[in-house]
């Protein structure tokens, strides 16, 4: 295969991916929430159990019009939209779908490049609601820039365990050196990482920078059209990420029987089943206070982090 | 005590929320779809106040009574020639019965106040507008309704019998046997109350009482239970009634 077509594959199957996974949990947050409540969701765009809401939404958004503040910051507001998705865009390129190379683009440092990444995310909510000329916006955004900030140092000590665990930062390289029993020495980290990849995407019950019912949307509040469906698009593809990056650093990535020609059938189901807890978790809890926001993240989480990263050391020196 | 061991276990109450969210997910959902499924409404339920034009003798209570005033009406009054009788008699006519269901809060007030049953709930629901001055029903679309009202709920068996009921009973048992429909009645109660036992003593007279005149209530013009007594239902002899 020449490499322009060999590129040409890989490139295209993420678009693919980046546009299909997001719509299938968003589909599926529509029902799951749905059901938890009581309720039976969207059941008639498309014809079957409302399958194509989100395309519907899609088109809604596309005719709505775009309307920029009058004392908005235009250039920076408009480009707050791209940059709250294009990180998401990047990271799923180094996923690792399957054994045997199945990814996009292998990374020898892909855990720290998908951290480094992640991080624009800050820059986005705060370019959001700077520009924005909104007060609601700017709480928001100084809000979720809090969070962001002191939740991304559970993340990274969290993900660093792993690394350390595997002995390398390459992606694929931690799948291959799981071990089963890292379900159980690895647990805290998984954990930890979970919770604070949650506060990363602002879903809730870590959504107190859109709070919708004290903030109106938070950064958010000023969008319309398609920029706002650019954000909500961004949230969905950060459940896909946080799941997917769950799934290979700490839930065994390929593994499982047959995962020689099954691998990325078991990456999948491990994807779904994690976002699923995700939409879970928003269905059941309520908004965390501000202040309990970032109690939880610098009481438990960063010393539950530090002390798994203790225990890591420790066994791979004895071992 | 038992409050106080739930809260020590740290992370119960987090999973118990859990678990109702999931429990939740696998019964059934509640929703009906009701443009696609006809809603399944209580029996009597509230939905639009349909008029029985005949019943109605502009006594105007509905409108007094109506907390929000919605109910507008206008009558004239005709002479009606009655053979035999001294002079002609006066009755209502109803010239415009209105109600707006824009103003309407659904109390039913003008219903229980109702003398005659000439205002009933009907169940019907569906009569949005796009204009609001099309919720203005005039008395031609209160009376189509009807059809939809409901039936009565029957009679309950050990219940006192309707005045009419008792009424018509002792016209056709004749003047001696008044009081045996009385008393072959199930006596739940000791004694009926106060209020039936001047009548029957006081009927007896030698040309079978065409009218009651102990009565002062309704018992002439309640409408349609009241097909025992036909002369009843022809118009003026009917309306010695208060609250013109």
């Amino acid at each position: 295969m020449p490499l322009w077509l060999d590129l040409l594959v890989r490139v295209v199957a993420v678009l693919i991916g980046f546009l299909v996974l997001p719509l299938v949990v968003g589909q599926a947050e529509h029902k799951v929430m749905a059901h938890m409540q009581g309720r039976l969701g969207p059941m008639y765009a498309g014809g079957f159990h409302g399958w194509a809401q989100l395309v519907a939404d899609g088109v809604k958004f596309v005719q709505k019009e775009d309307i920029t503040p009058r004392d908005a910051d235009r250039a920076v507001f408009r480009l707050a939209p791209m940059v709250a998705l294009f990180p998401y865009l990047v990271v799923i390129l180094v996923i690792p779908l399957g054994p045997g190379g199945l990814v996009a683009q292998s990374l020898d440092v892909g855990l720290f490049f998908v951290l480094a990444v992640l991080g624009i995310g800050v820059v986005a909510v705060l370019m959001a609601a700077w520009a924005s000329a909104n007060k609601y916006s700017l709480l928001g955004g100084l809000r979720g820039a809090a969070q962001l900030l002191g939740y991304e140092l559970p993340l990274v000590l969290s993900a660093a365990s792993i690394a350390m665990a595997a002995g390398t930062l390459s992606l694929p390289g931690i799948v291959e050196a799981w071990n089963p029993w890292w379900l159980l020495w690895q647990a805290p980290a998984a954990l930890v990482f979970f919770i604070s990849g949650l506060a990363e995407i602002r879903r809730p019950p870590f959504d107190m920078p859109i709070a919708d019912s004290e903030l109106v949307f938070g950064y958010m509040t000023e969008y319309t059209g398609l920029r706002f469906a650019f954000f909500l698009l961004a949230e969905y593809v950060g459940i896909v990420v946080i799941a997917a990056l769950t799934t290979v650093l700490f839930l065994g990535g390929w593994h499982g029987p047959a995962s020689d020609h099954l691998g990325w059938l078991w990456t999948l189901l491990k994807i779904f089943a994690v976002a699923f807890v995700i939409i879970w978790l928003r269905v059941t809890y309520p908004r965390m206070r501000e202040d309990q926001l970032q109690r939880l993240c610098w009481l438990i989480l960063v010393p539950v982090s530090l002390a798994q990263l203790v225990l890591t050391a420790a066994v791979k020196v004895a071992l | 005590m038992s409050e106080q061991a739930e809260r020590s276990t740290p992370g119960k109450g987090l999973v118990n929320g859990l678990a109702v969210t999931l429990k939740t997910l696998t019964k059934r959902s509640t929703t009906q779809q009701y443009p696609d499924v006809e809603p399944d409404l209580p029996p009597r339920s509230r939905g639009v106040i349909a008029l029985l034009e005949e019943n109605c003798t502009v006594c105007m209570l509905c409108a007094r009574e109506c907390p929000d005033w919605c109910i507008y009406i206008d009558s004239h009054k005709e002479e009606v020639v009655v053979p035999g009788a001294a002079r002609p008699r006066q009755r209502n006519v109803l010239d415009k019965f209105d109600i707006d269901f824009s103003l309407c809060m659904y109390c039913g007030i003008c219903i229980e106040v109702c003398p005659f049953d000439a205002l009933h709930w009907s169940p019907e629901f569906e009569y949005a507008e796009t204009d609001v001055l099309d919720l203005l029903h005039d008395k031609n679309r209160l009376a189509a309704w009807m059809p939809t009202v409901p039936a009565p709920p029957a009679h309950d068996v050990l219940g006192e019998p309707s005045k009419e009921e008792a009424t018509a009973t002792r016209k056709l048992a004749g003047p001696g046997a008044a009081t045996a429909a009385k008393t072959a009645r199930p006596s739940v109660r000791p004694k009926p109350p106060t209020t039936a036992t001047p009548e029957p003593p006081a009927a007896p007279g030698p040309t079978a009482a065409p009218e009651p005149p102990a009565a002062p209530g309704p018992t002439a013009a309640s409408g349609p239970t009241a097909a025992p007594e036909p002369p009843a239902a022809s118009g003026p002899t009917a309306a010695p009634e208060p609250g013109q």
